[in-house]
């Protein structure tokens, strides 16, 4: 009788890791069925607590769950198959790799046995995905899985986080072992450092309250640490004006009069003075990307830097550093108001209003349009957006290129995890399997991809994914033609050779139509609020194709390797080279 | 400047190309690498010779150290550490240099193990330093073949440590 009962309990691979899933508190996975994984999906068959969205690529699975993690905050998990699927699955990884957002990522693989011989849908995941996540495990044991998956989501949601990808051979989902959950992880080697060191923090408020032009560079780790509230605090409190990197979107209030806006490549007028002009600058939780510094060599020049990040790695990789302090934002920004309010350091008060004086001034500095054929504008299609939507707490997504500049240029994120973009890899085709995935994770939310026609046209096919869910997702395309971003480098470095920039699109309303999902045509400024008022009020998949503009230019503009001081602001502005 | 870094990690499967990944996804120089387990098993100790200057150096032991099987990285200055290589070398051995070859042996304490009638092959142990001047030695008489260890590192105990003021 014992034996009998002992079987009982004895679970196949698959069923375990669904049971994982469950003690993790997933219940929304992404993924794509296949040959090695099938056992895995025989077992979801079954589970009624799992549910689980039909993709139509790979790829797409990878950026929904991430797109699920950035709005929801909880880790993003998908399915993949081996070979092909898991390959297919590399752009999302890297992109949640260098954005650092958490994702588990389970890839099928051929049985134990078949390894290395070169088996049918047989790929090297492990190895190939090992410079584009923050750890990866082939499970060889079943009776190690439960442990692999407690690690998994441990190193993908703690410290500065990312993705996890656990490949599961074949054989591993079928082989029994009894289902134990463990309490507790055992990594000796990872131990993500959260509090600042005290001696270092106190340096670092010191520093701050005597600087005469401080500035705070706000970026995603603010965001990761829940930290919104008390860097507001801590800003108020010193008069320090802030300013955010893309990652960093949504992290202070933009309306703030201590708010400088997004920095860095197309960043403010007023942002990226500051920085090139301030005595102190306090980072947070940024890694310093070549995309805010500009050159280097000229970044900051008289600055003391204090570096607050979560990952050591993070300080003094790029920028010289003064006062480093490892830790999470939000404990170390807790800690500067602490002492703050206990000890009522001076704040050098005057000099800090001049300055404040000054970046007003240069607040009101705004780029001009550039082009004015009569068309449709599409610096004026994202102003519309979102004053139609600013009071609707939507979630807006983007691709990559000029509209992702302009919409993080203009449109006004009030609030953390509302502002969903790839900024580290840069990945066309994000944007619109990313607004599935934050459909999924917010289904009461006014999700809008904010796209360009050649982005949209890299994950079209998640259509019928938005479709089959009816996952009101609106993808407002601003089609110019173009690939707008490098068309504009070719305009004013490349002596206006437009080189295989000039891009074709179907027919959106057509294509929106044959899906089974609404589609929109505006060519007209008029059309913008009814149109878009009518396609958030369908709560479908929608397309619109905003036919705008083709030589519109995104201002201001520092080109790549130029000092951050030189801001172009028009197609006028001659090129700076001091 | 030359470094040589010390890592403990776990000894589990992929971890060394984890590290060696690392280093050419990152643009680092490997002068040496060498592993193996140590007294527990559990964990295997690595030891890579590298050059760069301080910031790159301060980048790979943070880098390093970010690997999630990890578990000590240490930069070790030299006068804090003892190193050795170990060698092996098949010397040509004509008759005009059958002494001579001895001779040097003899000097780096190096041992015969291998002999014919055209050839000496030597082993020797030591520092940077010594296997260097041995291989500049024997390099004019003609070395066939060498293999190298690549370096391992001891940290030094410090004698004085309870002392003070001397």
């Amino acid at each position: 009788m014992t034996t009998t009962e002992e079987k009982s309990t004895l679970m196949t691979g698959a069923q375990i890791l669904l049971e994982c899933l469950k003690k993790e508190g997933v219940d929304e996975v992404f993924g794509y069925p296949g040959g090695s994984i099938l056992n895995l999906y025989d077992a979801l068959y079954e589970c009624k607590e799992i549910k689980h969205y039909l993709v139509r690529h790979e790829q797409a699975a990878i950026h929904a769950a991430e797109g699920y993690a950035r709005v929801s905050g909880k880790p993003g998990v998908a399915f993949v198959t081996s070979g092909p699927g898991a390959c297919n699955a590399i752009t999302g990884i890297a992109n949640a790799y260098y954005d650092a957002y958490p994702i588990v990522v389970f890839t099928g693989q051929v049985s134990m046995n078949l390894i290395g011989n070169d088996a049918f849908q047989e790929a090297d995941i492990v190895g190939i995905t090992r410079s584009c996540c923050k750890h990866n495990y082939l499970v060889k044991d079943v009776k190690q899985l439960a442990h692999v998956i407690k690690e998994a989501f441990h190193i993908a949601t703690t410290g500065k986080p990312g993705p996890v990808v656990v490949d599961l051979p074949k054989n591993i989902l079928t082989s029994k072992a009894d289902f134990e959950w463990p309490e507790k992880v055992k990594l000796p080697g990872y131990n993500p450092t959260y509090e600042g060191h005290p001696k270092q923090i106190s340096r670092a408020l010191k520093l701050l309250c005597n600087a005469k032009k401080p500035v705070i560079i706000s970026g995603g780790g603010v965001l990761h640490a829940g930290a919104k509230e008390v860097l507001e605090d801590f800003a108020q409190k010193l008069h320090i004006p802030v300013t955010n990197t893309l990652m960093g979107i949504g992290t202070f209030n933009p309306t703030s009069s201590l708010s400088l806006g997004m920095m860095g490549m197309h960043g403010g007028y007023a942002a990226n003075l500051s920085v090139s002009e301030c005595d102190v600058l306090c980072a947070i939780g940024t890694r310093f990307s070549d995309r805010i510094t500009g050159n280097l060599k000229k970044f900051a020049p008289d600055a003391e830097v204090i570096h607050i990040d979560i990952d050591p790695c993070s300080i003094s990789k790029s920028v010289r550093v003064d006062i480093p302090i490892v830790g999470d934002a939000k404990n170390v920004l807790s800690a500067m108001v602490n002492e703050f309010d206990a000890e009522h350091y001076d704040i050098n008060i005057e000099e800090k209003s001049k300055w404040l004086q000054l970046i007003a001034e240069r607040k009101k500095v705004e780029p001009k349009l550039s082009a004015n054929s009569g068309m449709l504008n599409p610096i004026n299609v994202i102003h519309k957006i979102y004053d139609i939507t600013k009071d609707m707490d939507a979630i807006i997504t983007t691709e990559v290129g000029q509209h992702q500049m302009w919409t993080a240029q203009l449109y006004k994120f009030d609030k953390p995890r509302k502002f969903v973009t790839s900024g580290g890899l840069g990945t066309m085709g994000f944007g619109f399997p990313a607004a599935i995935g934050a459909g999924i994770a917010m289904k009461d939310k006014v999700v809008i991809d904010i796209a360009g026609d050649g982005s949209f046209q890299m994950n079209i096919q998640e259509l019928a994914t938005c479709v089959d869910y009816n996952i009101p997702v609106i993808v407002a395309v601003i089609n110019n033609g173009w690939l707008g971003m490098v068309r504009q480098w070719q305009e004013r470095i490349f002596h206006k050779h437009y080189s295989q920039t000039k891009i074709s699109s179907p027919d959106y309303v057509k294509v929106a139509e044959a899906y089974g999902a609404l589609g929109f045509r505006v060519e007209k400024e008029d059309d913008i609020e009814p149109v878009l008022k009518e396609a958030i009020s369908s709560r479908k998949p929608v397309i619109i194709d905003f036919r705008v503009e083709p030589f519109e230019m995104v201002y201001p503009w520092v080109l790549a390797g130029e000092s951050l001081h030189n801001v172009l602001l028009s197609n006028d502005c001659p090129t700076n080279k001091n | 400047m030359i470094h040589t870094i010390s890592v403990l990690v776990r000894n589990e499967a992929g971890v060394l190309s984890r590290i060696s990944d690392l280093f050419s996804g990152r643009g680092y120089n490997i002068e040496s690498l060498t592993v193996a387990p140590t007294l527990d098993t559990d964990f295997s100790r690595v030891t890579i010779v590298t050059n760069g200057d301080d910031k790159v150096i301060e980048q790979i032991t943070k880098q390093l150290n970010r690997l999630i099987p990890t578990i000590k990285v240490m930069d070790l200055p030299v006068e804090d550490a003892i190193e050795r290589e170990f060698i092996m070398c098949k010397v040509c051995a004509k008759d005009e240099h059958r002494s001579e070859i001895l001779r040097i042996a003899e000097i780096f304490n190096a041992k015969i193990i291998d002999v014919t009638h055209r050839s000496y092959t030597l082993q020797a142990l030591g520092d940077e330093r010594q296997i260097k001047s041995l291989i500049e030695l024997l390099r004019p008489i003609g070395i066939r073949e060498l293999v190298r260890s690549g370096k391992v590192v001891i940290s030094r105990e410090n004698q004085f440590q309870n002392i003070k003021n001397i």
